[in-house]
């Protein structure tokens, strides 16, 4: 019972947030309910019993990328509601590309019920006695050591390109050296003169 | 637990490894070194390279297999590999020259080829499909980055970003595929999904199309090309030459080892999907570069074409199938490695040129340059005896054993109308009148057209090494 109710909170509250995001004015409020869509997906994961899937999705999606998002939404002056001007014209269009795909999707997944080619049996079966956090640790490091290495070989690319495409070294620009400023003593940093009055100083 | 927590063999995961482990010192020397260390570090990447194909060579014959099976050494991989090597070595050389005139050398084109090469070595030893989408990640990333390299250059910046939005969209397919293959077959390793396969069903087909949809595009075939052309064009012309090499040698070994070892046993499936694809890429190929204008505009419709006729190979499914693409792709490497380094000594004083027309005259000024290139162009056209006829004929009799004999007319077919544009450039080479002579060729490029040409002219006199290195790669794999 209880369950079910958390259930239906969940998901009510994950579809009309989501509804809230494209259909607010203010593109902030837009990544706020983003960012209670995506928690409330993460409370269905919970229910679901994945409840590394749920920190993931916090972690990796609210912590970062929905932060993100809020960064960019407030630092770029973005027309949303010049980008939105043609929303109603192509609806029609959109919707009936929706709903083929939607009837396609059935099609296929009923002719496979149909057909008897459903998903087969788990070649691997599903432990009990460990979490599935534990289950994760346990494997991360030792059997898909290669996977994880090369997936940070590829994070790696990602950012050396980041760096070579947008990089730009500008000359003329005042940076901070540390170093240059611990050193200084007062003798190298101030200067006593005597101002006579009446005169000023040039400095 | 105990058991899964030792240390797993390394060794048949060496050669990447010392291109990983370089990759990153380089970096170091790069980041630290500033602009004048790059002169350094591309000599020291095209020796990574050759030291990757050694250890290459030299590791232990036969089938090694590590990490639970997710990496496969076999003469397959061993083959494909120092093909890729080799075209990612080239690559860096004929580079050098160009990116100094445009006054780009930076250390990070070498780090980036060296990445993206060990993500070719990891795509064409992927047992699984984990390892397959890894390995390709890698390779093509590197590849996005690499084809915006001259970044001041609105076309080559409109090049990177159409091949990473396409690209991206391609992985999603592909990564669709995986899914679903992993939802219906239980696994993810090439061998389980053979077998799970074999009893048939609905979305182990669904899947796969779109699987072959995301390879199609790597390996730019039709209907997935239409990036080809735009990036070829945009790109700086280095990049383009190892766009048309050492990517499409990895990404036509892995659509090998997904067609063979991960689908054998519904072959009729994947079978009828490679003949649409290879008839297609043909018929574009041969067509659409009659047109072009611009030599790097035709060189991605012929690699386009080459793409079709080398799949003609894998649609026969056979071992001798198998065969003929190994061979065709190895003579199409050189052949095009060859071409670009022409077109890369396309230079006047002003800069580049990348017009057709500015060959004309070409074998009064420089009467050897245009005598190889000439050549070349014969064998991609696949006129007897040069190299590139022996592709063809591989293929196309590995097709008429397998009982496609529709492919395989329609495939000599459409090679007589690509025919034409390549004489077409032979012609204005040999008769139309001259204009300014090009800059000297810089040395690097001299050798890379050096080694083409004589493999080109010479390869029927002596072809037996790598037919029986295509022969043990290619069993290797059934």
């Amino acid at each position: 019972m209880i369950p079910a109710l958390f259930f239906y909170l969940f998901a009510g509250i994950c579809i009309a947030s989501a509804l809230m995001v494209i259909a607010s004015r203010n593109p902030v409020h837009s990544v706020l309910y983003l960012i209670l869509a995506f928690v409330n997906a993460a409370g269905l994961f919970l229910l679901l019993g994945a409840e590394f899937l749920a920190m993931i999705l916090v972690v990796v999606y609210v912590g970062a990328v929905a932060v993100l998002f809020l960064f960019v939404v407030m630092m770029l002056d973005v027309d949303f509601a010049e980008l939105r001007e043609g929303f109603l014209q192509y609806l029609p269009v959109g919707a009936l590309v929706g709903v083929i795909f939607l009837a396609e999707i059935l099609l296929v997944v009923g002719a496979a019920t149909i057909g008897g080619g459903g998903p087969r049996v788990v070649v691997a079966p599903i432990p009990t006695d460990v979490s599935n956090t534990e289950a994760i640790g346990l494997v991360l490091y030792t059997k898909y050591l290669y996977f994880f290495q090369a997936a940070g070989v590829i994070l790696l690319v990602a950012m050396i390109g980041a760096i070579v495409l947008t990089l730009r070294h500008r000359t003329g620009v005042k940076r901070q050296n540390i170093a240059e400023q611990v050193a200084r003593t007062p003798e190298t940093a101030i200067e006593v003169r005597k101002v006579k009055s009446g005169q000023g100083l040039e400095v | 637990m105990t058991a899964s927590a030792q240390i797993p063999d390394l060794l048949p995961v060496l050669p990447e490894i010392v291109l990983i482990v370089g990759a990153l010192a380089l970096l170091m020397v790069g980041a630290y070194g500033g602009e004048r260390s790059s002169p350094l570090v591309n000599v020291a990447s095209i020796m990574l390279l050759a030291a990757a194909a050694a250890i290459v060579t030299w590791l232990p014959s036969g089938k090694l297999v590590t990490f639970g099976g997710s990496f496969v050494l076999d003469d397959f991989a061993r083959f494909l590999k120092v093909l890729a090597l080799g075209g990612s070595a080239a690559a860096i050389l004929m580079s050098l020259d160009y990116f100094r005139r445009e006054k780009i050398l930076k250390f990070e084109y070498p780090v980036l080829i060296l990445l993206a090469t060990a993500g070719m070595g990891m795509l064409v030893s992927a047992g699984d499909l984990i390892a397959l989408y890894l390995g390709l990640e890698l390779m093509s990333l590197s590849l996005y980055v690499i084809a915006a390299f001259n970044r001041d250059s609105a076309k080559s910046t409109e090049a990177g970003l159409k091949y990473f939005v396409l690209g991206a969209l391609s992985s999603g397919m592909l990564l669709y595929g995986c899914s679903l293959i992993y939802g219906y077959t239980g696994t993810i390793a090439f061998p389980g999904i053979a077998q799970a396969a074999a009893q048939g069903g609905l979305g182990v087909t669904f899947g796969l199309v779109f699987l072959l949809a995301g390879l199609c595009f790597k390996v730019s075939a039709v209907p997935f090309h239409m990036w080809t052309p735009d990036v070829y064009e945009g790109a700086p012309t280095p990049v383009t030459a190892f766009f048309a090499s050492a990517p499409k040698v990895a990404a036509m070994a892995i659509f090998m080892r997904v067609a063979i070892s991960a689908f054998p046993t519904i072959l009729v499936q994947w079978q009828q999907i490679l003949v649409f694809v290879a008839i297609a890429s043909m018929a574009l190929g041969s067509f659409a570069a009659i047109g072009q204008r611009n030599i790097k505009r035709l060189m991605a419709y012929s690699s386009i074409g080459h793409m079709g006729f080398a799949l003609v190979g894998l649609a026969a499914g056979t071992q001798a199938g198998v065969q003929g693409v190994l061979v065709y792709i190895s003579i199409y490497l050189l052949m095009t490695l060859g071409t670009f380094a022409c077109i890369l000594s396309m230079k006047r004083p002003g800069g580049m040129v990348e017009d057709i027309s500015d060959l004309a005259g070409l074998s009064r000024t420089s009467p050897t340059m245009a005598f190889l290139l000439a050549m070349l162009l014969f064998s991609l056209a696949g006129i007897p005896p040069l190299a590139g006829f022996f592709a063809k004929f591989y293929v196309f009799i590995a097709a008429i054993n397998a009982g496609l004999y529709a492919l395989a007319v329609i495939g000599v077919l459409t090679s007589v109308v690509g025919a034409y544009y390549y004489l077409m450039i032979v012609k204005i080479m040999y008769f139309d009148e001259p204009q300014r002579s090009f800059d000297p060729m810089p040395r690097e490029q001299v050798v890379v057209l050096a080694v083409a040409g004589l493999f080109n002219l010479l390869f029927f006199a002596y072809p037996a090494p790598l037919l029986d290195a295509a022969t043990a790669a290619a069993k290797s794999l059934f």
